[in-house]
């Protein structure tokens, strides 16, 4: 009896490694921390109604950021793990099976638990404020795509310490990735973590897509909208439509492994290249998910403070739409090398340089909105400046890269890793930076430290190039990617030492960052004004914090960036109206979102383990909160007039 | 969606649901003549095809506007260009999938 | 909140079920939704048609499918499309009872179809050793198909329970709304129905 409880518990918890020992001692520390604290301040109670169940889409944005700050964190540190490891030759600080879990989980977390939910925080907190709504189209499907959201990186992340790291890549290649080469729980991890959180990602997909088409301000034509919105619709329809491929691709590898079917295997049939196709049907445009949304906090940022309308508005929509109609037809440049047919790989190297023109057109549009601006630079402005150059050298490469008969040579080089962490850091990373430095006093009502915050930009963005520029050459010089030692004598101890240096630097930026953000809560600017940037576009004209409604009137739009218009003295006063106040319709607050995704966290976790005693009844819970909710017909209230009053006096806003 | 379909609408709902009965028509008619070009014929086997996978487009449109009024509400567009850019992923996904791994079938 | 831009549109000539804005919102939300789901089963179709040769020994698509079932399958699911679009239609003319009825016997004949389907699956498994782990064909053959059986059940139960609401609160706004986002949903099922029976089975037959 004992000895069968001992070796469940050695399957159960990972044992063996004293990292991972202080990280169970850390996790059962802080979970014990929280809810001693939450206790002892009484906060149950408020964390429930304030937070856990809101429906609230600032609230919801800013759940989103600290969430994605934490993984942010969490990937960090994976990434520095890795470049301890590689700085000399022959080290043994992380032995190759850990090494393998390490990259896996990093690049799994940065963009599927970092990036995704970093740009769906930044767009909850400014999109319906930009379009003059008063929430999203649907507050409920909102609240519950955050918590499945949170549901799938939790399942995802306890593989750390409960059963195993999958190890199989970011991308979780078949053959490797299945039942046969990988047994465990670890790819089981991968694949529920990541569907849960993807099943969330579609609806904020639909969600916003519905909000920017049918909720906009009246007067907001399409092309009044801010870019930033626009890059957001855009975005929202690629979600729409490369997740269900995705979520496929998963649903089968989970079936391969669960339930011994034969999709990816090589016995039976199988094709493992029908995984990389399926993955990266869904993983291209990933890439553009991640990337348009910055491209249009970029545009709004380079106009605010180049003081500028953004040059060629037109031509920016368009190359939007371009690249969204495109990204669907360029995934197989990701396995040029797996032995597809000439015209198949000249096809989809043609279309991969196709895309490259929309995206190259944008760069000239920031170029020419900066061209005689007046150039104000501010943390968020310089993480913007910093974006151009840097962002052009990833672009450049991959347009190397996409030459399918040169990609034999680069393919899974560090040429590559270099390549895509210059779009992804330079783009991505940037961009939320830039976002969260921009919003965070319509956020929080205080401004973050403009001397703290160009330390930590300074920082980040040279170690980002001490990093990432020596890998092109080290890819050249032939070191390949996920390889978890080298030997000495290849000429490559000198740059990986480097490349160690850059790294660290880069966590240094990043702590700076966070120590800003903790000195700012307490000593930071208040912003009073609602406009602390001299910001051209709608979210500016309300309070700071926003109140619960955002708008005590709806903004009536004619031109665009109308704020921008209102201080030149083209249009009347957008934050005042003649017309009396009426009572603002609210949607109610709704535990179903936290109590379904926790059921769906049950049924991952018991799937993971293929404890279907554990995983049908998760999923009988799921299904029995959706019932729940369909028969709930008193889902909203009103904000009484006088209410709003009170709120408006205080900000200093009646009319 | 401009008033005079709607009058039309307004009218069919007064009658007998004649839009709905040659939907279902049309729909048998088809799927039997696309089983009786697939089974009772023996063209070759592209044309075969062909034929038959236009005839699933076609009833399925015919799902789309006889029962789902796929150009009805506020403003139909939206969801016309989301069915199009639907069918064109999916598309993609269907014929890229196979051109890509035709080497493995 | 935002009824003012709508009703630019003059809504009192659309039906009910657009009559809020919610409701206007929501249907929009779920053809995006149909969309997307458009892409879903387009993955397993190209999944499906490269594994289609990989019978491994097993068998293939001429040992396995029949006219007969498979023909009963479609009929009884396109007949269902059919009763499902008179009950749109008793929405339009604010019958309850009527669209209660159709929407009864839409329910009664995707439950002889997920029958069917059930049979057809368990003669394979039983009669010709054809499981999910045969071969490669087999397991997009069933997932394919047990997608959207799987589909045509969560619909059988999402009607029932737009059936309970029905009956408690008559035709609202909002239950109008319901009633129509399942009719599309069912009708959508159908349409992939039809790419099945001519992708999987006639295909079958001709290849």
């Amino acid at each position: 009896m004992i000895e069968s409880i001992k070796s469940f518990l050695g399957y159960f918890f990972v044992t063996g490694d004293p990292m991972i020992y202080g990280a169970d001692a850390s996790i059962a520390l802080a979970s014990i921390g929280i809810v001693v604290v939450l206790t002892y301040f009484k906060k149950w109670k408020w964390l429930w109604e304030e937070w856990l169940t809101t429906v609230d889409h600032k609230r919801i944005g800013i759940m989103y950021i600290i969430a994605a700050l934490l993984m942010l964190f969490r990937g960090g540190v994976d990434a520095l793990m890795m470049r301890t490891q590689l700085t000399l030759p022959n080290l043994h600080f992380l032995n190759s099976e850990h090494y393998n879990q390490v990259f896996t989980t990093h690049g799994t977390i940065m963009i599927i638990f970092v990036a995704m939910p970093f740009i769906f925080g930044l767009m909850n907190i400014a999109v319906p404020l930009q379009i003059g709504a008063r929430d999203v189209a649907f507050p409920f499907l909102n609240a519950l795509s955050f918590w499945l959201f949170f549901a799938g990186a939790m399942l995802f992340n306890l593989s750390f310490v409960i059963g195993g790291s999958p190890d199989a890549g970011w991308s979780g290649y078949a053959p490797f990735a299945g039942a046969e080469l990988n047994p465990g729980v670890g790819q089981n991890y991968y694949v529920l973590g990541v569907q849960i959180s993807g099943i969330g990602s579609l609806a904020t997909g639909i969600n916003f897509l519905v909000t920017i088409i049918k909720m906009r301000a009246p007067g907001m034509t399409l092309f009044k909208m801010p870019m930033f919105t626009w890059s957001i619709l855009i975005t929202s329809v690629i979600v729409v439509f490369a997740f269900p491929a995705f979520t496929v691709a998963l649903a089968l590898m989970t079936i391969d492994r669960l339930f011994g079917a034969h999709f990816f295997t090589i016995a039976a049939g199988g094709s493992p290249m029908l995984w990389a196709n399926l993955f990266w049907f869904w993983g291209h445009p990933e890439v553009y998910i991640v990337l348009l949304p910055v491209f249009g906090i970029f545009s709004e940022v380079i106009a605010t403070f180049a003081h500028k309308t953004l040059f060629g508005y037109a031509v920016m929509v368009w190359s939007m739409v371009a690249i969204s109609v495109l990204s669907f037809i360029t995934w197989l440049h990701h396995f040029f090398t797996m032995g597809n047919t000439a015209p198949v790989n000249a096809f989809f190297s043609v279309s991969t340089m196709l895309i490259a023109i929309p995206t190259g057109v944008k760069i000239f549009n920031w170029l020419f909105t900066l061209n005689k601006g007046r150039i104000e630079f501010t943390t968020p402005m310089l993480w913007a400046l910093a974006f151009i150059p840097n962002f052009t050298i990833g672009g450049i490469t991959g347009v190397m890269l996409a030459m399918a008969p040169a990609d034999y040579q680069y393919h899974n080089s560090y040429f590559l890793v270099a390549h895509f962490h210059s779009t992804l850091i330079a783009g991505t990373v940037f961009g939320i930076f830039c976002g969260l430095h921009y919003w965070w006093p319509k956020m929080f009502g205080y401004l973050l430290d403009e001397r703290k915050g160009k330390w930590s930009f300074w920082i980040f963005m040279i170690s980002f190039n001490i990093c990432f520029m020596p890998m092109y050459f080290l890819g050249l010089m032939g070191m390949t990617r996920r390889m978890y030692t080298y030997p000495a004598g290849l000429g490559w101890t000198p740059i990986n030492i480097v490349i160690t240096i850059g790294a660290f630097g880069m966590g240094l930026g990043f702590i700076i960052m966070a120590w800003n953000i903790i000195w700012s809560a307490i000593h930071g600017k208040r912003d009073t004004t609602g406009d602390p940037w001299g910001g051209r576009t709608l979210e500016w004209t309300t309070s700071s914090p926003a109140p619960e409604y955002n708008f005590a009137h709806i903004p009536e739009i004619s031109t665009r960036d109308p704020l921008a218009a209102m201080k030149e003295g083209k249009t009347g006063d957008l934050r005042k109206s003649s017309k009396p106040y009426e009572p603002i319709h609210m949607p109610n607050n709704s535990g179903i979102p936290v109590i379904m995704s926790g059921f769906m966290f049950i049924a991952g976790f018991g799937f993971v383990f293929e404890w279907y005693w554990m995983g049908i009844p998760g999923l009988i819970g799921v299904v029995a909160c959706m019932i729940a909710r369909s028969f709930v017909y008193n889902d909203h209230h009103y904000i009484p007039v006088d209410e709003i009053e009170k709120t408006e006096a205080a900000t200093g806003r009646l009319s | 969606m401009s008033e005079n379909q709607n009058q039309v609408m307004k009218q069919e709902h007064a009658g007998f649901p004649w839009k709905q009965v040659i939907g279902l028509v049309l729909s048998l008619a088809l799927t039997f003549l696309a089983l009786w070009i697939a089974v009772g014929l023996s063209l070759p086997v592209h044309v075969t095809l062909t034929i038959i996978v236009g005839l699933a487009i076609f009833q399925a449109f015919i799902q789309l506007f006889m029962f789902m009024h796929v150009t009805e509400g506020t403003e139909p567009v939206h969801q016309v260009i989301g069915i199009l850019f639907g069918i064109y992923v999916a598309f993609a996904v269907v014929a890229g999938t196979i051109w890509i791994l035709a080497y493995t079938i | 909140m935002m009824d003012s831009l709508l009703s630019q549109k003059n809504k009192s000539t659309l039906p009910l079920e657009y009559s809020t804005e919610e409701g206007d919102l929501r249907i929009v939300g779920f053809w995006i939704f149909l969309a997307a789901e458009l892409v879903l089963f387009g993955t397993l179709f190209g999944t499906y048609l490269v594994l289609q040769s990989h019978t491994a020994g097993g068998p293939n698509a001429h040992d396995l499918f029949e006219i007969g079932p498979v023909m009963a399958e479609t009929i009884v699911l396109l007949v269902s499309s059919f009763t499902c679009g008179l009950s749109t239609m008793e929405l339009r003319r604010h019958n309850n009872k009527g669209l209660i009825g159709w929407l009864i016997i839409t329910i009664l004949l995707g439950l002889v179809f997920v029958g069917l389907e059930a049979n057809e699956f368990y003669t394979y498994a039983a009669h010709e050793g054809a499981t999910l782990s045969t071969s490669a064909f087999l397991s997009g053959f069933f997932i394919l198909l047990g997608t959207h059986g799987c589909h045509v059940s969560l619909g059988i139960v999402w009607i029932i329970g737009i059936l309970l609401q029905l009956r408690k609160r008559g035709i609202t706004p909002v239950t109008a709304r319901k009633a129509f986002m399942v009719g599309l949903y069912w009708h959508f099922l159908d349409v992939v129905w039809i790419f099945i029976f001519t992708a999987v089975y006639l295909t079958g037959w001709v290849i």
